[in-house]
């Protein structure tokens, strides 16, 4: 790094080595490194979960472990995947990419940063700490309710409930103090003569992200606080014996829980149209119309919840109400995808690995998006509530919507980072064998679904077991070919060919008009905005 | 930072912003609890009846069962069922001696749930009733029921609780069977049972 002729010369780079430069660092790029590297690591470890989980799907019938255990399993895997894999990619992302892409030195506010990453892997111990004390006869296990806490069985349960409650409290906390840093930065940090109209897009998906995560995410740690209270300190908030309401839960849970699925997606949607646009070599189509269906979208998020408990008993007003607003979001989101096609359209199209991710990432996702129409529509979600068509959808959702969304963002800005170019070759078998192993795991499962296999148990009857086996061999071919993807990102860190300032032709932003990588320190001079 | 002057001003007032945005999003959490009981209570959401156990055991506009009615309506039946559950915990055993009666709106009816204690101690036990469908819920009164009071039996005790309600005329002409359902849950040591149960696996 420090061979990089440094433009303005005066600072040196000078840090602590070894851990205690990564302890320390309040650099923008050192903590990006550190929440993508996380995520990577907990991205196997929720993995690794399920993988245990198919294996035992494999066959109906008891045969790898006991109900309770597997219980635990898909509840920590959810858990692990949203807030320790996917949530810290995208502050990754945000961290590394913010801003080199608005012009500015450093994130706003860079001591609270390190603090913020810092604080996620002692819950990442705090997750999945109960499944080591166990095997030493220690408590019951993990939570072992799923990943949404329902009372009254969280209200029940064994102490793993209490260690994902803090694990919860203070993974917030640290969602909530990267949200402050991120909005903070693209408020008062952007380069002279960039307005809000001029922000780059995935900063806008980014900027909403952090408002809902403001505004939703201290409600999910009140929720979770009132759990807390229930179980030891004799409230009732949601213990009908003493008066509460087990459904108030539900309704606190997903006020938090449905914004959390575009707190997911925003970062995507954002570093989308880059991907696509540098790869289409045009600029982006309607960009104006992007920013305001993020907004749409936000807005929206807030005000569907109740579609996620339809079956839970409602009045057919409330029924009507959550089904058309939650239907509702699909248009702003239809205009995201008209924009990312007509992106495309009629553009010098190559297909490098960011773009085979980019495109296999709109089909995925618009499954997830038509299939969520269904799972919307009440009268349908009577029949498929609770069943593998649900697991199947967000799956769709946040696997091909979430994370191949942030392989897109991590084979495009690759370059930028590590300053080589990784194995294109890799990439393509890793993106060839991750979509056909997708589909082959969760396309079974719509069939499941749909025959009325239900979710969350870990025997079935007879006649699911061909889908099922179909869908563990989709999920180990899947599981395994994203060692590739940790194989070739290795590989990039460690050498391989030299990337240019711009390393692909077609990209356009601030971004690319460093070098690569990036020196230490960057836009210590503000660039001029055009 | 070189230009940090001015931002830094602005920094902290943009922070301040957010950190109450965040303090106003936890209150909200604890707010919608209230919020929702009203909302509940208003609209019959989720079977909630207007006389539940959360106003404290006691009905909140006390009818007398003696005074007489706004007219009944005789041009209509309603359909009402009853059920309950024993919640684990309780060594109980309830039914409900009809399992369904016809009325007419706005007439006082009687029923009884027999309850039995199956175990060889005296147990304290709470019932909490729900009204299904919800909109039938604030149209139903219950003038007299074991629901008000928390409930003793002795060992090996069966005991007839009676229940006294009416459905109100101005309950909606598209509802023709309403189910009131009862759960029963024990008070002495809830915790204490549960703890019994995860120990005894």
């Amino acid at each position: 790094m420090t061979a990089i002729a440094h433009p303005s010369g005066h600072h040196e780079e000078h840090y602590p080595g070894g851990l205690l430069r990564w302890l320390t660092t309040t650099n923008h790029k050192d903590i990006g490194t550190m929440y993508m590297t996380f995520a990577l690591v907990m991205f196997f470890v929720g993995g690794l979960m399920i993988l245990a989980v198919r294996a035992e799907l494999f066959q109906p019938g008891l045969q790898l472990m006991q109900p309770e255990f597997f219980n635990q399993l898909i509840g920590v895997h959810a858990l692990v995947m949203i807030f320790a894999a996917l949530m810290p990619a995208a502050t990754g992302f945000a961290n590394w990419m913010i801003p080199l892409m608005i012009g500015a030195p450093d994130m706003a506010l860079p001591r609270l940063n390190n603090w913020g990453f810092w604080l996620l892997p002692p819950a990442a111990i705090l997750l999945t700490l109960p499944f080591m004390l166990a095997l030493f006869g220690i408590g019951d296990g993990a939570i072992a309710t799923g990943w949404t806490f329902y009372a009254p069985l969280s209200v029940q349960g064994g102490m793993g409930i209490d260690f994902a409650i803090l694990a919860v409290h203070i993974l917030g906390i640290s969602s909530i103090m990267g949200s402050i840093n991120i909005i903070v930065t693209i408020f008062n940090m952007r380069a002279p003569g960039m307005t809000m109209m001029k922000l780059p897009l995935f900063a806008w998906g980014w900027l909403i992200t952090a408002f809902l995560l403001i505004a939703t995410l201290p409600v999910l740690a009140g929720a979770v606080t009132m759990l807390l209270t229930d179980r030891h300190f004799g409230t009732h908030f949601f213990n009908a014996a003493g008066g509460g309401d087990p459904i108030l839960f539900q309704h606190l849970f997903w006020f938090f829980g449905h914004p959390e699925v575009y707190i997911l997606l925003l970062p995507v949607w954002g570093l989308m149209p880059h991907v696509i646009s540098a790869f289409s070599r045009k600029p982006t189509y309607g960009y104006t119309a992007q920013v305001y269906s993020f907004i749409a979208i936000g807005l929206l998020s807030v005000v569907v919840w109740a579609h996620h408990f339809f079956t839970a008993g409602m009045p057919v007003p409330a029924l009507i109400y959550f089904m058309f607003s939650t239907m509702s979001i699909s248009i702003p989101l239809a205009v995201l995808f008209f924009c990312w096609i007509a992106t495309m359209w009629r553009g010098a199209m190559t297909f490098e690995t960011p773009m085979l991710f980019a495109v296999g990432f709109i089909v995925l996702f618009g499954i997830a998006g038509l299939t969520g129409l269904v799972l919307a529509d009440v009268a349908a979600d009577a029949q498929y509530h609770h069943s593998y068509f649900v697991v199947a959808h967000f799956h769709y959702a946040l696997f091909a919507g979430g994370i191949m969304g942030v392989m897109t963002g991590v084979y495009y800005w690759l370059p930028k980072w590590t300053g080589h170019m990784y194995s294109e070759k890799l990439g393509k078998l890793h993106f060839w064998l991750t979509v056909v192993a997708f589909n082959l795991t969760f396309i079974p499962q719509f069939f499941l679904g749909l025959a009325g296999m239900p979710r969350r148990i870990p025997d079935y009857a007879l006649q699911f077991a061909e889908f099922n086996a179909i869908s563990t061999v989709g999920a180990f071919i899947l599981g395994l070919s994203q060692l590739l993807f940790a194989w070739n990102i290795w590989a990039c860190v460690r050498g391989g060919p030299k990337a240019e300032a711009r390393a692909w032709e077609g990209a356009d932003g601030l971004e690319w008009e460093l070098p690569s990588p990036p020196p230490h320190h960057s836009w210590e001079t503000p660039p001029v905005i055009r | 930072m070189e230009q940090a002057s001015l931002p830094s001003q602005d920094n902290s007032r943009l922070i301040r912003r957010l950190l109450l945005l965040v303090a106003g999003a936890f209150v909200f959490a604890f707010a919608l609890v209230p919020l929702y009981d009203v909302l509940c209570r208003a609209t019959g959401f989720n079977g909630k009846t207007a006389t539940g156990f959360a106003t404290g055991g006691l009905p909140t506009q006390v009818a007398s069962p003696a005074q007489p009615r706004a007219a009944v309506d005789r041009s209509r039946l309603v359909r009402v069922e009853f059920t309950g559950t024993v919640m684990p915990g309780l060594p109980w055993d309830m039914r409900p001696l009809q399992f369904s009666v016809e009325l007419h709106p706005g007439e006082m009816q009687q029923v009884s749930y027999l309850v039995r204690n199956l175990s060889d101690k005296p147990v304290t036990g709470q019932a909490v009733p729900s009204v299904s469908p919800g909109q039938a819920a604030q149209h139903f009164e219950k003038i007299e029921c074991f629901c008000f009071e928390q409930q003793t039996l002795a060992p090996g005790e069966a005991r007839e609780m009676p229940l006294a309600f009416i459905v109100k005329p101005e309950i909606g002409a598209d509802i023709a069977q309403i189910t009131l359902s009862y759960a029963f849950f024990s008070l002495d040591g809830q915790r204490q049972t549960l703890t019994r149960n995860r120990e005894e696996k």
